[in-house]
């Protein structure tokens, strides 16, 4: 009896803390996610404000009450074009994102049902391309077309898809063996039936997980080969060719030009990874009861 | 008649699970096939499903030998065989409701008009409550569940049934339950039967004769088909 009560607080507020911890952690993730979103969708249409407006005798002004972020070093807002920034760097995000899994879990769905020689070509494919690093193969991708959204969204697209086929042909892999599916050949369904009906809805899941957890990172590859300066043409205000044209100023001193474009990088990504982390412990809860041990 | 003259089947060819075995099923005949676990009388029932392919040896449907196994083989082929596996749980689709589930093969055979009229029957058939049928696997016992997957093997009316240890995870009433189902059926439709077991007392009260696995699998050549009664 002494023994169960001495430990049972223990344990219990180890988890209740933890637990306490994770939701925070979810609600300022969602918080932020939200408050991106919203400034992204209603900040443009509501405020009337040219963020391309040139006003030379107001260049590289500190953060003040008129302009919260400072000034660029051609005296444009920097709070605008942060904003317009995040729109642009989230909007190549989301379709990269999409467009990656929706390619990664058709390949992966296909070679997992079909198997034998198409699944290893396939999965052959997936490893050539995934040996070619990322960013370069990105850069070669960017470098076909003219510079704008759409090529840098094809282009982090179609070097991200390989890890979500990987995870969905992995997934498909081991439901294929599972009686159920016996059940379904039994019962007369066809290859193309058994992917739709009973492998795809199961993937779903994960793969949609995995898109989210894209997002952030196609983010991310969008800022760096803007900052590269093979992304987004320089007028169109990305969060990448923000930081890249501020990067004269940054060595005399000015640091907001870099910062707030920075953070405007980091906080939304940490908070989309964080509510996909979350998601990720709820639709897997195995792997939570692991991480308690 | 289902045949099957001189079956070899395993994982590893090298070492088959099952070895030169030689069994028959007469049409309405129920044959009991009894073994202790691990001895590959799953796998037979597989390769009698036309599941798994065997690596040598012939299996005949009605006289005609089967060529092609899974989703190879022809659709007549496969739903002619109902099968009922050992684990309700790891048989039945946990995204599907049991009305879903047991209707799925009419729906992969594009015999969708036939739904409301099979599935109300069946249900009640193998004891399925209306309210059940609206449930998630996961939201219902091990037997109910069980039910359903009978249900489900009985919807194409198969003219051969194999149940691979259908009751074994189950209690005494639900495995009379299930069994009088499948005789119901068996007695209106003429269907065979191949009962794969390890309850040597149930397998002799359901079947017209029970064989045993090592009477099939060792002196298979030399005493096909021994009964033991």
């Amino acid at each position: 009896m002494t023994c169960d009560s001495a430990a049972e607080p223990a344990w219990r507020s180890y988890g209740t803390s933890r637990r306490a911890t994770r939701a925070v952690r979810v609600r300022v993730s969602a918080a932020l996610v939200a408050a991106t979103v919203l400034a992204v969708l209603l900040v443009p249409p509501l405020v009337q404000l040219d963020q391309q407006a040139v006003d030379l005798s107001a260049k590289l002004l500190p953060p003040s009450w008129a302009h919260p972020f400072g000034t660029d070093d051609l005296g444009r807002d920097l709070l605008l074009r942060c904003v317009y920034g995040l729109r642009v760097s989230l909007l190549v995000g989301v379709v990269a994102a999409l467009a990656a899994t929706v390619l990664g879990t058709a390949v992966g769905v296909s070679a997992g049902v079909l198997g034998g020689w198409v699944d290893r070509g396939v999965m052959r494919v997936v490893d050539t391309v995934s040996s070619v690093p990322h960013l370069l193969l990105g850069i070669f991708i960017v470098a076909m077309f003219r510079p704008g959204v759409w090529p840098v969204a094809v282009s982090v697209a179609l070097t991200h898809w390989l890890s979500t086929a990987r995870i969905v042909r992995a997934e498909v892999l081991s439901l294929r063996s599972r009686p159920y599916i016996d059940a379904a050949v039994s019962g007369g369904a066809s290859r193309w039936r058994v992917a739709v009906r009973h492998l795809l809805p199961a993937v779903l899941p994960q793969a949609a997980l995995a898109a989210v957890l894209m997002v952030p990172h196609a983010m991310w590859h969008e800022s760096a080969l803007s900052f590269l300066g093979l992304g987004l043409p320089t007028h169109l205000a990305s969060l990448g060719n923000l930081i890249q044209g501020a990067r004269g100023s940054l060595l005399a001193g000015q640091w907001w030009p870099t910062l707030f474009p920075g953070l405007f990088i980091i906080v939304p990504t940490l908070a989309i990874a964080g509510l996909a982390g979350a998601w990720r412990e709820r639709i897997n809860p195995r792997r939570r009861s692991e991480l308690m041990l | 008649m289902l045949e099957l003259h001189d079956i070899t089947a395993g994982y590893d060819s090298r070492t088959p699970v099952v070895r030169n075995v030689t069994l028959t099923v007469a049409p309405g005949e129920a044959v009991g096939l009894l073994g202790p676990s691990g001895c590959g009388k799953s796998t037979l029932a597989r390769v009698t499903a036309l599941l798994h392919r065997p690596d040598s040896g012939t299996l005949l449907l009605d006289g005609e030998p089967v060529r092609r196994w899974r989703h190879r083989a022809p659709r007549a082929h496969r739903t002619v065989l109902g099968v009922v596996f050992q684990q309700p749980r790891l048989a039945a689709d946990p995204r599907l409701r049991l009305t879903d589930l047991i209707a799925e093969p009419l729906r992969a055979t594009g015999r969708r008009d036939e739904i409301p009229h099979s599935v109300g029957e069946l249900a009640a058939a193998v004891g399925l409550t209306p309210d059940l049928l609206d449930r998630r696997p996961h939201e219902v016992s091990d037997g109910q569940l069980q039910r359903a997957c009978l249900a489900r093997a009985l919807v194409l009316r198969p003219r051969w049934l194999i149940c691979d240890e259908m009751t074994a995870m189950l209690d005494a009433s639900t495995t009379a339950a299930l069994v009088a189902a499948v005789e119901n059926y068996r007695a209106a439709s003429g269907a065979g039967l191949l009962a794969v077991g390890h309850d040597q007392l149930l397998l002799d009260r359901w079947c017209d004769r029970t064989l045993h696995w090592d009477d099939l699998a060792v002196g298979a050549k030399t005493k096909p088909d021994q009964p033991t009664r």
